[in-house]
């Protein structure tokens, strides 16, 4: 069993919702078939695939968790959920940095940057876009780029009905699986394959050798996003 | 907008994502995002693969106080400014921050053949500039000492590979070789991004070049 928080937000005020709050239980019937097995770990590469068929049995539960961590951040400024949070993702913000090649006192204070744009953005995560990590993953690379090079990463234009109005919580939770498929099939990738592509987040290669890399696995994950837009603009026009 | 016809490629999109491309590339990347559902959809997905390296991460020692250091920084308040959306007009919102406007706002420069530029200042080695070209003219021959990327944002042009209209984008490597030329009509508008000064085939541009910084 599953658990969503959706989390919304008003475009007609632009304000978040705070009373808005819908829980929804969902049931995959062979999602926890497999879940049983020993996590995988690689020592010593800094990385801990979970590899398919050995996907620790907290993942599920805990992947949706840091949802109602953020809600509760956003609703009521919960410095607990907040603490639960950071004790997860901060020490895995700093190790990223730290690979991308930044020195310590860098990393540790970008780190700060970041967890604290965490708390005073939470009402702008969308789980029907991203998943927890993705979102932090994001605001860790552009809190990078802001310090480092002192000029913001040009961003998209948000869509006309962004963040999402009306997140689906069944879109949130399949985009949650799709997630976790992603990295299972990261992990399911031949090692070299899967090194060139975290060297290329680490920002180890040139746009030459990113550009000799191909087979990303982006199906599913692609695809519905990209269904989750069209559903959006045809509702809009 | 026309159906968008040529899209960004993984390379490019895996870049934007991991924040290592330069930052001329990385305008030409957001403004084609911003009217390809196609391409946002290929970021969201690059975006969840370093948030799988992240969640993959080992857990790095942390400074003591680091927790009360980050709550600090809340306590401070700084808000962060909110997302602007679309502003309308020609420009994506993006290349409008860099204009400092839409169409009307572009400080054009001549260079030549009816064609005029207007460079757009970014921190790197790699440039961006607009370009104006009126319809039926062609920019001359050109290769590439390394990428180049043109979004079309107004009108289309063709080359020996295809047909570009608004909201398309040719990636040109070295090996490549092409005269653009502007479809009869209204000028076309690019936005196009250099890792390296184009060579011209002939002399006339090369003059032209050396004095105009194309």
């Amino acid at each position: 069993m599953h658990q969503i928080i959706v989390v919304s937000y008003d475009p007609a005020t632009q304000k978040r919702r705070n009373s808005f709050m819908e829980t929804a239980t969902y049931a995959f019937p062979n999602a926890d078939a497999h879940l049983s097995a020993k996590g995988y770990a690689v020592a010593g590469r800094g990385l801990h695939w979970q590899k398919e068929g050995s996907v620790n049995s907290q993942e599920p539960t805990k992947r949706t968790e840091w949802v109602a961590e953020l809600v509760a951040i956003r609703d009521a400024q919960d410095q607990a959920a907040f603490a639960a949070l950071f004790r997860h993702f901060a020490p895995r913000v700093k190790a990223f940095l730290l690979r991308s090649g930044t020195n310590p006192g860098f990393a540790e204070e970008c780190t700060q940057e970041v967890m604290a744009t965490v708390w005073r953005k939470a009402h702008m995560f969308d789980g029907t876009k991203a998943s927890v990590s993705t979102w932090i993953f994001t605001i860790a690379r552009n809190r990078k780029i802001d310090m480092l090079r002192k000029t913001r990463r040009p961003e998209p234009e948000e869509l006309p009905w962004g963040p999402n109005a009306d997140p689906d919580a069944a879109e949130a939770l399949m985009l949650a699986e799709d997630t976790r498929e992603l990295g299972r099939a990261l992990a399911a990738l031949p090692e070299k394959q899967r090194g060139l592509i975290e060297r290329a987040y680490f920002g180890d290669l040139s746009h030459s050798e990113i550009a000799a890399e191909t087979g990303l696995p982006l199906g599913t994950i692609k695809s519905r996003i990209r269904l989750a837009l069209d559903r959006l603009r045809h509702a809009m026009t | 907008m026309h159906q968008i016809k040529h899209h960004l490629n993984d390379a490019l999109l895996l870049g934007y994502s991991a924040g290592t491309l330069p930052e001329a590339f990385n305008l030409v990347v957001a403004t084609h995002i911003s009217v390809c559902d196609d391409c946002r959809a290929r970021m969201h997905a690059c975006d969840a693969i370093g948030g799988e390296i992240v969640a993959a991460s080992d857990e790095a020692t942390l400074d003591d106080g680091c927790l009360a250091a980050t709550m600090a920084l809340i306590a401070a308040g700084k808000t962060e400014p909110e997302a602007v959306r679309t502003i309308g007009g020609i420009f994506p919102l993006p290349l409008q921050t860099y204009v400092g406007g839409d169409l009307d706002a572009v400080k054009w420069r001549r260079i030549g053949g009816g064609v005029s530029q207007a460079v757009l200042t970014t921190a790197d080695k790699a440039t961006v500039r607009l370009l104006r070209i009126p319809g039926g003219v062609a920019v001359p021959d050109h290769g590439h000492g390394g990428l180049e990327l043109t979004l079309v944002l107004q009108g289309a042009f063709s080359d020996a590979t295809d047909r570009f209209g608004a909201g398309d984008v040719e990636i040109a490597d070295e090996a490549m070789v092409h005269k653009p030329v502007a479809e009869a009509g209204p000028d076309c508008i690019c936005l196009a991004a250099t890792d390296a000064p184009l060579r011209f085939s002939g002399i006339v541009p090369r003059l032209a070049q050396s004095i105009f910084r194309i």
